[in-house]
């Protein structure tokens, strides 16, 4: 059963960035995209327990704090090493200004 | 039939090998490991964590049978016959190769003095266990060089309850390539955790149970660990007949003087795009110069250009620098009393360098700007680099969306 969680609202997150929202001891990446889509992800780097939502956001790549590795956080996919291990996605809606992530 | 021979199982070796497979090399891949268990990255060994040294392999044997590269654990390299294009391993066995990469790496410079040899180094998994294991709690252990490692060795062995002091022959920790202000902030820290650290000392002898200094002080010492800089691995350059200069000289491709052999990471010293030849000692160059080397053995033939980026963690502290941060500060921006990066401008208002030091990783985001802003080679406006205000994302695009 669907299971949605309010994690933000729409303007905490600036356009082109990532912000990080823990929820019942789990941890999450959220995105803005440059064309203003919302996105998440698991929070920490599939290569080492790094939170994402201190990477870098371009266009839409999320660039991993320390070791460089990159994810296009639309699909979770890893695109550059050392990361080879996918990032797993959560569906998101926006309602009443309000960011929803299904978990 | 003859394929890549790949020297050095580490970082910038396996690099190098899935690059060159990826690059759609064809023949056979091997990679001589001088090391007998997996290869693991090099970083987490001054990262230990609860059980000791953090050992986290590079990758899966799956994944290297995936991409059909041959790894062989133990042996090394002994000997180059580049006219047959054929090399001898150390246990006898020939191999032939049409692209040979020396991926050596460099190894723990060694203490002079007498006694010397009784000191430690952190290079290997066995070395990290070593020194882990040495460290209960009350032991004196004395680090000698105020250098990066040497500062994480120390903030681990406090942090595992050892009582640690640090010997610099310079005149400050971290001199060589951490801009003072941030330096001094680490080493703050550092002296209130409770390390001692002594600088502008020469070391007389290591003995049993104590480090006398050249002044004739003597420090109590259970356990010594040198951490006074590497030495590039260029012994297999050398008796090969390359050019070889503080590393094994190559040149942008990462060639060496004879095309079918190319040199990569710790060992390598590359001509940068100033025509000066220059030898890096990071992770990321590891990974960049073994991915350029693999691609180029393939065919491919892409250029190193930098620049070369690393970090350090420090208790809660992170340190990031990115290209060349020598001198005197062109900007410094302040985005929070915890959290500062400063810049270095070329006489053309370019950004050649930046480092930067906070909470975590609180300066990730802004070096790896910075890096795009080096690649980029813009003039760029040094107040609004000053200006917290300003997201560097702007200045690289300056028509960027609000």
């Amino acid at each position: 059963m669907a299971n949605w969680i309010d994690a933000c609202a729409a303007d905490d997150i600036e356009e082109e960035d990532v912000i990080r929202f823990d929820h019942a001891g789990r941890t999450f990446a959220i995105y803005r995209s440059p064309d203003d889509q919302y996105f998440c992800t698991d929070g920490l780097c599939t290569h080492e327990n790094v939170h994402l939502a201190d990477g870098l956001v371009m266009d839409h790549t999320i660039e991993c704090p320390k070791h460089n590795g990159q994810f296009d956080y639309r699909t979770g996919e890893a695109t550059r090493v050392p990361v080879c291990v996918n990032l797993a996605i959560y569906q998101v809606k926006l309602a009443d200004g309000r960011v929803l992530i299904e978990i | 039939m003859a394929g890549i021979v790949i020297a050095g199982g580490g970082d910038c070796g396996i690099r190098a090998a899935f690059a060159a497979r990826d690059q759609g090399y064809a023949g056979t891949i091997t990679v001589v490991a001088a090391e007998p268990g997996m290869p693991y990255e090099r970083p987490p060994l001054s990262k230990p964590g609860e059980l000791g040294a953090t050992e986290k392999p590079i990758c899966t044997p799956e994944r290297l049978q995936d991409c059909k590269i041959d790894l062989l654990l133990g042996v090394s390299v002994h000997s180059v016959d580049r006219a047959g294009r054929r090399v001898v391993l150390s246990n006898g066995a020939g191999l032939d190769y049409d692209k040979l990469l020396l991926a050596t790496g460099a190894v723990p410079r060694k203490l002079a003095c007498s006694g010397g040899d009784r000191a430690l180094s952190l290079r290997s998994l066995g070395d990290a266990q070593r020194i882990y294991g040495a460290a209960a709690p009350g032991v004196q252990i004395t680090v000698i060089g105020a250098g990066l490692i040497g500062m994480e060795l120390a903030a681990v062995l406090i942090g595992r309850g050892a009582r640690v002091t640090v010997l610099e022959y310079g005149p400050r920790p971290l001199g060589r390539n951490v801009p003072e202000a941030l330096a001094t902030r680490i080493t703050g820290q550092h002296l209130a955790e409770g390390v001692d650290i002594l600088c502008s000392v020469q070391i007389a002898e290591v003995t049993k149970n104590a480090v006398i200094l050249a002044d004739g002080r003597s420090i109590p010492s259970d356990v010594v660990v040198a951490a006074i800089g590497v030495v590039p691995d260029t012994e297999l350059g050398r008796a090969s007949g390359l050019a070889v200069e503080n590393g094994i000289r190559v040149d942008r491709q990462l060639r060496s003087t004879d095309p079918h052999i190319y040199a990569a990471g710790d060992c390598a010293s590359v001509l940068c795009k100033d025509a000066v030849y220059r030898r890096f000692e990071t992770w990321q160059n590891a990974q960049t110069q073994g991915d350029i080397a693999g691609r180029n053995m393939a065919g491919a033939g892409l250029q190193f250009g930098g620049p070369v980026w690393f970090w350090s963690d420090q208790y809660d502290l992170g340190l990031q620098a990115v290209g060349d941060t020598v001198g005197q500060a062109s900007a410094i921006r302040k985005t929070d009393t915890e959290t500062e990066l400063h810049f270095y401008l070329d006489g053309q208002a370019r950004l050649i360098g930046a480092a930067g030091l906070g909470i975590g990783n609180a300066v990730a985001k802004d070096i790896k700007l910075a890096q795009k802003l080096i690649e980029a080679e813009v003039p760029l406006d040094v107040a609004l680099l000053g200006d917290p205000a300003i997201n560097l994302k702007k200045m690289l695009r300056p028509i960027a969306v609000s």
